[in-house]
């Protein structure tokens, strides 16, 4: 793999990226199966607790965006938040989350980041724990897609991490899938090395990756970076989310990750959620909205 | 509106340094005698080496814009989350070496050393 190719359409913003992948996305490929008008919404990064200036209100902001969600004209499938649903792993937060989230007219599914392990998972599975999915990681089928709802935040302690019982469990769910089917894939942490300056990359992913790479046609949506990046590595789209609470810098572009201060009237613009949709011509859209 | 937040961000870390204390789950009501303050800060431990004695009790300040946890490698210790400005202490009560490193951040590693006592 040619650096320039993995490279290929690196693009950073705040918000209002709209992309379609009509040509060679993630749904063209497979027309017939995938339901037309289907979508789904993905969510990130609430960070339930933070208070410090660059947001002195991630509860207000988190329901604005449940808010905005529930208005959508149409309505999506279930809403899928990619992990730091709190900031510090409080039960009391945690609470806090999950009423916000139940407001949401539609199911939701919760991965854990690393702000919600600290210490153990036990507070968060407590919250959103499944008994489908004793080890957090699961897949299901909707739509015509096979999706993959993955968690590489424990064990987390050089990067991001899947361990092997998860890449077990990948590769032998990956295996049972025709090459033809559209694949979305979840997890906290970018499965590919953004960032491994700042941690922004999974250990282990590679082996994910690989398993992927039979595919026609692969979306990996992540969170953990609190900005918008897509970067496509073959048959491959990846796209990280903005928070619901506030921005980081950009890569490289301070000297540390981090909370990142923009001006009052600005932030509502740094935040966001994300819908991906099948439109009538059987292309996906995958479009990111801001708060404001 | 950002400048008044500052002000009041200003007003209690003179309150933390008035008295000592920070609201919070993880900092006790009073800090105790400690013979050693480790400060988070810029993403690193400071000191990131350091020896003290069987019984000693450490401080770790969280002094970053960014929350951070001070975990032993070995799970013997754990600050859990600290938010900015929070404290956490802890007693090393047998010799070893310690070392630790930030859950949400696990490139930040450190070292203590916990010599004998000398009584």
């Amino acid at each position: 793999m040619k650096r320039n190719d993995f490279l290929e359409h690196v693009a950073w913003t705040g918000a209002g990226i709209v992309w379609s992948l009509s040509a060679t996305g993630v749904l063209a490929s497979e027309p017939a199966r995938a339901a037309e008008g289907f979508s789904f919404v993905q969510i990130s990064d609430s960070h339930i607790g933070f208070s410090r200036p660059e947001n002195p209100d991630v509860i207000g902001t988190f329901t604005r965006t449940v808010d905005a969600i529930n208005a959508l004209p149409q309505r999506p499938a279930f809403v899928v938040h990619t992990g730091d649903v709190t900031h510090l792993s409080k039960p009391a937060q945690f609470d806090t989350a999950k009423q916000i989230l139940g407001k949401l007219n539609v199911p939701s599914i919760v991965l854990p980041g690393e702000h919600d392990v600290i210490g153990s998972p036990q507070a968060f599975l407590a919250a959103f724990g499944r008994r489908d999915a004793p080890n957090g990681w699961f897949s299901f089928d909707r739509g015509g897609i096979h999706f993959l709802s993955l968690v590489n935040v424990y064990n987390f302690e050089i990067d991001g991490k899947l361990g092997a019982d998860q890449l077990d469990f990948v590769e032998n769910d990956l295996a049972a899938q025709k090459a033809s089917t559209p694949i979305v894939v979840f997890a906290h942490v970018p499965l590919y090395a953004l960032y491994p300056t700042w941690g922004w990359t999974t250990e282990d992913g590679a082996r994910v990756l690989s398993a992927l790479r039979r595919f026609d046609a692969v979306t990996v949506l992540n969170g953990h970076v609190h900005q918008i990046i897509q970067q496509t590595e073959g048959n491959i789209r990846f796209a990280t989310a903005a928070s619901t609470a506030y921005p980081q810098p950009a890569p490289g572009a301070a000297d540390k990750p981090g909370p990142l201060q923009v001006p009052d009237n600005a932030l509502l613009k740094v935040l966001g959620y994300r819908s991906v949709e099948l439109a009538s011509d059987s292309a996906a859209r995958v479009t990111d909205h801001s708060l404001g | 509106m950002v400048f008044f937040r500052r002000i009041v961000s200003a007003a209690l870390t003179f309150g933390l340094a008035t008295y000592g204390t920070q609201a919070g789950a993880n900092t006790p009501d009073r800090l105790l005698p400690s013979a050693l303050t480790i400060h988070i800060k810029d993403f690193r431990f400071s000191p990131t080496s350091a020896t003290i004695r069987a019984g000693d009790r450490v401080t770790f300040v969280n002094d970053d814009d960014e929350a951070h946890t001070a975990t032993g490698v070995d799970r013997t210790f754990d600050s859990e989350g600290l938010d900015t400005a929070q404290t956490w202490q802890h007693v090393f009560a047998k010799p070893g070496v310690y070392k630790y490193f930030c859950e949400l951040h696990p490139y930040m590693t450190a070292t203590i050393v916990v010599e004998r006592s000398a009584t």
